[in-house]
């Protein structure tokens, strides 16, 4: 009877080294998705901490602080911030969708290219470049308007509702649009009675997501409505007292009153895109779901 | 049965094709017009920029890309020290952020258990959503201290012979820029890739490890290997991403116009300076700089998404034409 060699389970050197280098990369991974949640945590709860103690109801309803003193608020800043993304909101929404239906229900695609090619990169543009060229066409040579800066936060969400609504425009079964044509509906009864409503939800989503996005920015409002009084103005003809460029302003000063505004009003302006973000990442997720069934 | 005169069905029915060819020529119009207005409008904000910059153009012309002064009373301008603050914050953010993001993709695409999966997807993607006037507020008084206390000395200690680690400095700098615009940069580039790894087909994936190959040996056979011009395109992404930013760059560089070996010094990139200036600009020359700077900006940002653009067409391409 011949002796078998022996069979083990258990690998030779080589096996065990690959596995400790598997172990390695599996552990690199890992730790490398860990610390960028630490960070998101660690700068959400530094914010917390510091702007939490600051908050309170006075503070979100009082006017800016004069100069130098103590006390104030940033009720003028809330509403500012309000009516510019408002504006922009609605230059941003009606143009982005119909961009959006011409690229992906009529353009054929010879059309299809400068365009798409266009709105992508806009959506590249640094943000910095779009206050700029608002400055130069808007606010040189005149006052510092309210309207400018709705201008430039508007071309910040233009590509972003334009891609939300292709994707969802692209996830419409095909089957629905070519029912209603069999039916005897005509090209436009088919886009606003058929596939624009069954896209509704996830361009109503694609658009928070814009308008939290277009809160947050600085760049494009800071030589347009950067140099405002301290008072509530809802007039956007004049320069409308903003959160983002005021929080710049407060984070570049030495006083540390001015250091813990910007801490509370940090908070609140993270609060509200950290929330409007996730809302309606939720509700894309589910409407893609649903579509895509 | 009721009867419905044929003339009035048939004058019912011609007006209806008359409206609707009507609305299906308004909305082809309205539509076409939107489409066209975003190709106008790039052209739009080309124009007034370089409009902008003609000032400054015609009193420098191109020497004002390698000069090197920003003085308001000589009024004399340069471009020089904020094209090498950005070249090096960029690249600094880029060298830190590919191997994290992509090592997070990675965990996102292939390591993670399912349910946690969704959950730290959104987590690193609301990295992404903070106001990066937030996150410049965060680097410039938590982070700052931190990196000047506790970083900086340390490195400086053991790789203080490099001239990169050279001088020690104040919180503000060139490094703590690059810090900032990595925090920025990974969320981008690990959804970019993440996309990308989903996209392979698994039974590629299930070959390799049926094989016998563990999964970092199908990772780096299968899953890397077949995406590289992706991973390229993200980072080129990326870029685009650090070289505009101009907020939290402004907060945490410390707006000193000078080109230094050392990162622990302060510094300026293009889009600082312009951000930094929103006040202080006053005569026209200067205004005008400020201008030219976007242009040059404008023109390296539309390269790198061009390019991005181009090595994802090629490569989705490739991908589909091979198969």
């Amino acid at each position: 009877m011949a002796v078998e060699p022996a069979l083990t389970l258990r690998g030779d050197a080589r096996v065990r080294r690959r596995r400790i280098v598997n172990r390695l990369a599996e552990a690199g991974a890992t730790i490398a998705a860990l610390a960028a949640v630490s960070v998101l945590g660690i700068v959400v709860w530094s914010i917390a901490k510091r702007g939490g103690s600051e908050l309170s109801w006075g503070f979100l309803t009082k006017d800016l602080p004069l100069f130098g003193q103590p006390g104030g608020g940033i009720a003028p800043l809330l509403v500012g911030s309000a009516l510019l993304v408002g504006i922009a909101t609605a230059i941003a929404l009606p143009v982005g969708v119909l961009i959006a239906v011409f690229l992906e229900e009529f353009a054929s695609p010879a059309v299809r290219a400068p365009i798409q090619l266009s709105v992508d990169l806009l959506n590249g543009l640094p943000s910095i470049i779009i206050g700029v060229f608002v400055f130069g066409l808007l606010v040189y040579g005149h006052p510092q308007n309210g309207w400018a800066g709705s201008v430039g936060l508007a071309i910040v969400m233009l590509p972003l509702v334009t891609r939300a609504t292709q994707e969802v425009l692209r996830l419409v079964p095909s089957s629905h649009r070519e029912g209603a044509l069999a039916l005897g509906a005509s090209r436009w009864r088919t886009v606003l009675g058929i596939t624009l409503p069954s896209a509704f939800g996830g361009i109503l989503t694609g658009t928070v997501l814009a308008v939290a996005r277009a809160a947050g920015e600085t760049a494009p409002l800071l030589f347009a409505t950067s140099i405002f009084g301290r008072t509530i103005n809802w007039n956007p003809g004049q320069a409308l007292p903003n959160l983002p460029v005021q929080i710049f302003i407060w984070s570049e000063s030495a006083e540390p009153e001015d250091h813990k505004r910007a801490w509370a009003s940090a908070l609140v302006l993270l609060i509200f895109v950290l929330a409007t973000s996730l809302i309606a990442r939720l509700a894309l997720a589910r409407s893609r779901r649903k579509l895509s069934r | 049965v009721s009867t419905v005169p044929a003339a009035a069905t048939q004058e019912l029915q011609g007006r209806r094709r008359v409206r609707d060819r009507l609305g299906d020529r308004l909305l082809l119009a309205l539509t076409l017009a939107a489409g066209l207005g975003a190709v106008a409008l790039i052209g739009v904000i080309a124009y007034r920029i370089l409009r902008g910059a003609h000032v400054a153009f015609s009193s420098f012309g191109l020497s004002f890309v390698w000069g090197t002064a920003w003085d308001t009373n000589k009024n004399l301008f340069g471009a020089a020290p904020g094209l090498f603050g950005t070249a090096v914050t960029s690249l600094m953010a880029l060298l830190i952020a590919t191997p994290l993001a992509i090592a997070i993709a990675l965990f996102l695409s292939e390591l993670a258990p399912r349910g946690f999966r969704v959950l730290v997807g959104s987590l690193v993607e609301m990295l992404a959503a903070i106001p990066s006037v937030v996150l410049g507020l965060w680097g410039i008084l938590v982070l700052g201290p931190f990196v000047t206390n506790h970083l900086e000395p340390w490195l400086h200690r053991w790789l203080g012979f490099i001239p990169l680690f050279d001088e020690e400095g104040a919180a503000p700098g060139v490094f703590l820029a690059g810090l900032i615009l990595a925090i920025m940069v990974v969320p981008i580039v690990a959804s970019v890739c993440r996309e990308l790894f989903l996209s392979i087909p698994s039974e590629l994936e299930e070959g390799a490890l049926a094989l016998g190959a563990t999964r970092w040996e199908m990772v780096r056979g299968v899953v890397l290997s077949s995406s590289r011009p992706g991973i390229a395109a993200a980072v080129i992404l990326g870029l685009g991403r650090a070289l505009g930013e101009a907020i939290a760059v402004t907060q945490v560089i410390g707006a000193q116009w000078v080109i230094k070996s050392s990162l622990f010094v302060p510094g300026d990139t293009l889009a600082s300076r312009i951000a930094g200036q929103y006040q202080g600009a006053i005569t026209k020359l200067q205004i005008s700089s400020l201008f030219y700077l976007a242009a040059i900006l404008l023109v390296i940002g539309l390269l790198t998404n061009l390019v991005a653009q181009l090595v994802v067409r090629r490569s989705t391409f490739q991908r589909t034409g091979g198969s």
